[in-house]
């Protein structure tokens, strides 16, 4: 497997040996995390253990497959996932394509940034801890909005309430990506 | 490229990045995050806070022979979904919607033509071709309305419209949007209503009795 500063969490370390070296190894340690989330996950929206299997396993292939696409610089792993399980949700419940905005033209040859990875994933990390420690009925509405559950008019009728404070949490460290993006421009 | 002004509300994009947009307006959405550098940095700040709602998700432990499947298919066959470039001043996302193709304008009259993409129970989608001086088409009388300027700019009420600005009316809203001086204004109109005609003509004649 890459060695990688340690620093780096293990879930980024086994998905760039995913899309660099194709690592089987770590594939699977990749399945053993995120398999038993992604269908508490998916069943949390009321779809039967059967079909949210069906659709872990789809997302599993997914990761495999488009692993070229993953950048540790701009999205932390567990995001990264997060996208394509509501994608693949959307495709498979609702039987229609999601319309998704450009990739972005970056140099595949770059040298990935350490530090720069280690800042997603330290903002990442900061965002899971204030979701934990927010009070029940404040997580509710956080997660029924990530779950799909709200519509824009009931999220945008919940501004103030803890979506703005985590969301400026990591507003800030994406300044950073902002201004890198700028300069490909 | 102009500097983007008019930006995509942000509960509009969290809506987007969990999935639960109508699809006109998730077309209108990616089409803005295709354009707009700010947006793109916005949508993953909420993709990363949906990260955080699937790591601290309830653990359901997976069937057995679930894993041995699914490692079982990596080396299958998968049939690549169309990848969409970009194409002139149409982003990925909307030359998906007009598959590839150059649109197919329909005239509407005073020299505006339309060129829908989806017209459905969820709303509908069109491009509209404003030359200047004329008015933007009202979409629908109630609702929500998402128009993206992708050539030349329009002007209302409220402020002048360039490319990559978008602008998010409700039925609150009483403009006029009118196309600038230049080229044809050419945007992505994007509603959660059905079409309406019937006030679309009174409404283009409102700049000829202004002169």
């Amino acid at each position: 497997m890459k060695q990688q500063p340690s620093q780096i969490s293990s879930l980024t370390t086994y998905m760039l040996s995913v899309r660099d070296d194709r690592d089987r190894t770590a594939f699977a340690l990749l399945f053993d995390h995120f398999a038993p989330r992604l269908k508490g996950f998916i069943m949390r929206s009321g779809t039967g253990a059967g079909q949210a299997e069906e659709i872990v396993q789809e997302v599993m292939l997914t990761i495999w497959h488009k692993a070229e696409q993953f950048d540790p610089e701009r999205a932390q792993v567990s995001a990264w996932v997060y996208q394509i399980a509501r994608n693949r949700q959307i495709d498979v419940i609702r039987k229609e394509n999601r319309p998704l905005p450009e990739e972005l033209g970056e140099d595949p040859s770059a040298e990935p940034d350490a530090s720069q990875i280690l800042a997603v994933e330290q903002e990442a990390g900061q965002l899971k801890d204030a979701l934990l420690k927010l009070k029940p009925d404040q997580r509710d509405i956080i997660e029924k909005a990530y779950l799909g559950e709200l519509t824009h008019q009931e999220i945008s009728s919940q501004t103030g309430l803890p979506l703005g404070t985590i969301k400026s949490r990591i507003r800030l460290g994406l300044e950073k990506l902002r201004y890198e993006l700028k300069e490909l421009r | 490229m102009t500097a983007i002004t008019h930006h995509t509300p942000d509960a509009l994009l969290a809506a987007y990045a969990a999935g639960n947009l109508p699809q006109p307006f998730a077309l209108a959405v990616a089409a803005h995050i295709s354009l707009c550098l700010d947006c793109r940095a916005a949508h993953e700040a909420h993709l990363v806070s949906g990260g955080a709602v699937l790591e601290a998700s309830k653990v359901e432990a997976v069937s057995e022979g679930l894993k041995s499947n699914v490692l079982d298919l990596l080396d299958a066959q998968v049939v690549e979904k169309k990848v969409y470039q970009r194409s002139g001043i149409y982003p990925g996302p909307v030359m998906e919607a007009l598959k590839g193709k150059p649109p197919r304008w329909k005239s509407l009259g005073m020299g505006v033509r339309q060129s829908i993409l989806s017209d459905g129970r969820e709303g509908s989608v069109r491009l509209l071709y404003i030359p200047s001086g004329r008015a933007v088409p009202d979409h629908s009388h109630n609702g929500l309305e998402l128009t993206l300027v992708l050539q030349g700019s329009f002007s209302d009420e409220t402020g002048r419209f360039g490319v990559g600005d978008i602008e998010v009316a409700d039925q609150s809203l009483e403009h006029t949007p009118i196309a600038d001086e230049g080229a044809p204004c050419i945007c992505l109109a994007a509603t959660d209503a059905p079409l309406r005609f019937n006030s679309f003509v009174p409404r283009l004649l409102q700049p000829l009795f202004r002169i």
